[in-house]
């Protein structure tokens, strides 16, 4: 790989009087899933590659406190976010990057109540707005040409958001061949990870909620299923996994197809 | 004269029966906490008007979305119809407004072709609640009271639109015959097709023509004098509701001021907290714990189970429901609201809407993903309930499961909900 990847972070650049343009929330999962891991290095290579001036907290990240507070524990939830808020503001952090829908909703929407006030992006929306200005472009004979390609959408970023279309543009800009799930949009179904079901086996029921989501994927004849959020990720490969389709359907995030398309 | 009598001591105890009945609603509403929700008001009354009035969000489905369109817009407008009635009712006279003219018999032609959509919608709704056997309206919550509810719903509304249709052959036939009372007025697309089946005597169709009106109006009367104890209140109740409405991104939880005092006066011990009352209770044990906007969802609420239906764990065979959530509640704050009427101030029964209603299997099966708030028709929020349940099982009793539990610890210790020292957080951007 020609990018030796170097990822500088908050400190290292006031260290030296510098400052990023844009801080990248990693995340929990982004920092130590091994999967996500994967994405998250993806995620520095693109903003790498179109020489965007960004930076990561590195270990002054802390949980956002997400999951803590779906699982009620405001408490600890609040606790999570005035530090972060003073870490984050300690950096005088303007516009956060993430590639995790669940710390995107709680930084944008639940951090102002307690004094933090940042402007988020997703990944794919910063994806998308690099394909529009020009500087993504996928490279001739790339990989995805032509393949059947779906798309799962993330309850936190979809119908907690209304993020819908920036994710889609990434693929539609691949000249592959898109097919909806029958529940997506704001009718999407979710992975099973949110809510804190992420950290507990489920309740018993007739299956679980990502094996119904992947029969969904399967039927959809897809042999790529895209995601954008480390918890569907997780849940998509683990359905894949149960149902033997491992050569069959490959679960990739957008930001994996994006590196893949532009040769980066 | 002594029918008018009749009729205005009918019209006005059914009035005044309402009233109170709207009251006690109103009041049990009213134990919810406060809650602010009159900012941005015209950003409220599009909502109102798109999803209340204008339907929007029934649309997704498209066939039961066209059959509710007839029955709402047939009861909506017939109840026009109601003006005439009652001043014919109160004065003793007969089609009060035809003096209107060519309008008028526009305007009654058009009930007949409402009332028409409205019979025919119900028949369809009845075949596909008791025939087809829909799983959305076959759920176990629905069983017993709300199943005959919907039913004794429909019925009536067949009844009350035959009564009508006949009521206008009828007075068609004696309009015909140049009965002196019944002036020609009128135009009547359906019943005419109806008039061969009435006998042609005078008297037979004059009593033909005042039960059916009688029956209608009384009807009527009784109907709003159901709603109150029915899922049918949504017609009055999807006004408010949706005017009222959460306009915040869908994601964005409360945020729970008392624990923010709390929690800065930890990270920063020269902060004094304001003085309060009272204490707080964390989350909500019971009815009165919830805001009023909760509970006016529980009220608004028709039990179309449009929310369980895309909710992932009720899909996947769990025992959430989300429209069992409201209906609980509803059930819940009823009984809460008795006890208060039966007792001047509410006296402990030994039941909260927590574990007495909804248990800490439903609870901890959701997911938190927002289908339920999406679907509902009417701008319901089942989420916002399961949560505040959650926070007082954690926060005041420390009941979650052990794995969440765990989850917490490691989030408070670690700074991440694994297992993971806060250190090792860069460790991937030094490995390939
Ligand atoms: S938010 Fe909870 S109750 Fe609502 S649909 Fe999702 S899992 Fe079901
Ligand atoms: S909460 Fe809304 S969607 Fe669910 S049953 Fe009640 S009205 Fe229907």
């Amino acid at each position: 790989m020609e990018n030796e990847l170097h990822v500088p972070t908050m400190a290292e650049l006031m260290a030296k009087g510098e400052t990023a343009d844009i801080l990248f929330w990693v995340g929990c999962a982004g920092s130590f899933d091994e999967r996500a891991q994967k994405i998250t290095r993806d995620i520095c290579r693109i903003l790498q590659h179109v020489g965007i001036k960004y930076a990561i907290l590195g270990t002054e990240e802390s949980c956002t406190g997400d999951p803590a507070k779906r699982s009620g524990n405001e408490f600890l939830f609040q606790m999570q976010a005035m530090m972060n808020i003073q870490v984050l503001d300690g950096y005088e952090v303007k516009k956060i990057v993430t590639a995790c829908p669940h710390c995107f909703n709680t930084l944008k929407n639940e951090y102002p109540a307690l004094g933090g006030n940042y402007e988020l992006i997703h990944h794919t929306q910063l994806i998308q707005s690099l394909i529009d200005e020009g500087k993504l472009k996928p490279a001739d004979g790339h990989a995805f040409q032509g393949k059947k390609i779906t798309y799962h959408d993330p309850c936190y970023l979809g119908r907690a958001n209304e993020v819908y279309e920036a994710p889609r543009k990434v693929l539609e800009s691949l000249d592959a061949q898109l097919i909806e799930l029958k529940r997506c949009k704001s009718n999407g179904l979710c992975c099973g990870a949110g809510g804190g079901q992420m950290f507990k086996e489920p309740e018993k029921g007739t299956k679980d909620i990502n094996i119904e989501r992947i029969e969904e994927v399967i039927n959809s004849q897809a042999t790529i299923v895209a995601a954008a959020c480390p918890f569907c990720m997780t849940m998509l490969k683990d359905g894949v996994k149960i149902k033997e389709k491992e050569q069959e359907i490959e679960v990739l995030d957008i930001a994996e197809i994006t590196v893949r398309a532009n040769n980066i | 004269m002594i029918n008018q009598l009749i009729f205005a001591l009918c019209f006005i105890s059914a009035i005044v029966l309402f009233a109170k009945n709207a009251r006690q609603i109103y009041k049990n509403i009213k134990l919810g906490r406060a809650l602010n929700r009159t900012d941005r008001p015209k950003e409220r009354l599009k909502t109102m008007l798109l999803v209340a009035f204008g339907q929007k969000k029934m649309f997704k489905k498209p066939v039961p979305a066209i059959l509710h369109l007839f029955v709402y817009t047939g009861f909506c407008i017939i109840n026009i119809e109601m003006i005439e009635i009652v001043i014919d009712g109160l004065f003793g006279t007969h089609r009060f407004l035809s003096f209107l003219g060519d309008f008028y018999a526009f305007l009654i032609s058009s009930f007949e072709w409402l009332a028409f959509a409205v019979l025919l919608g119900c028949v369809v709704f009845l075949i596909r609640r008791n025939v087809l056997h829909l799983k959305r309206l076959n759920s176990p919550e629905l069983k017993n009271w709300p199943k005959t509810d919907a039913n004794l719903i429909l019925i009536t509304e067949i009844l009350l639109m035959t009564a009508f249709l006949l009521m206008n052959a009828a007075d068609q036939k004696l309009q015909l015959y140049g009965n002196s009372h019944y002036i020609v007025a009128g135009s009547f697309p359906i019943s005419q097709y109806l008039m061969s089946l009435l006998p042609s005597d005078v008297s037979s169709l004059i009593l033909i023509e005042r039960t059916s009106w009688w029956f209608h109006i009384l009807g009527v009367l009784a109907f709003l004098n159901y709603l109150p104890y029915s899922k049918h209140l949504h017609i009055l109740l999807a006004f408010p509701n949706t005017y009222f409405s959460n306009l915040d991104p869908k994601g964005k939880l409360t945020n729970m001021e008392n624990v923010t005092n709390e929690v800065k006066a930890m990270l920063d011990p020269t902060f004094t907290p304001p003085p309060t009352d009272q204490p707080i209770r964390f989350g909500a044990k019971d009815v009165q714990d919830l805001t009023w906007k909760n509970l006016l969802d529980a009220y608004t609420c028709t039990e179309c189970g449009r929310c369980t239906a895309a909710c992932p764990a009720n899909i996947t065979g769990k025992l959430l429901s989300p429209r069992k959530i409201m209906m609980d509640t509803r059930d819940r704050v009823d009984e809460v609201g008795k006890n208060i009427q039966t007792n001047g101030t509410y006296v402990d029964d030994g039941k909260s809407l927590l574990d007495s209603y909804i248990t800490r299997e439903e609870l901890w099966a959701c997911t938190s993903c927002n289908a339920c708030v999406e679907q509902c028709p009417v701008n319901i929020n089942p989420l916002e309930i399961i949560v505040e349940l959650r926070r007082f099982s954690v926060m005041e009793e420390s009941q979650a499961p052990a794995s969440i539990n765990a989850m917490f610890g490691n989030v408070e210790n670690n700074g991440a909900p694994w297992k993971y020292s806060q250190m090792d957080r860069a460790n991937w951007t030094s490995q390939q």
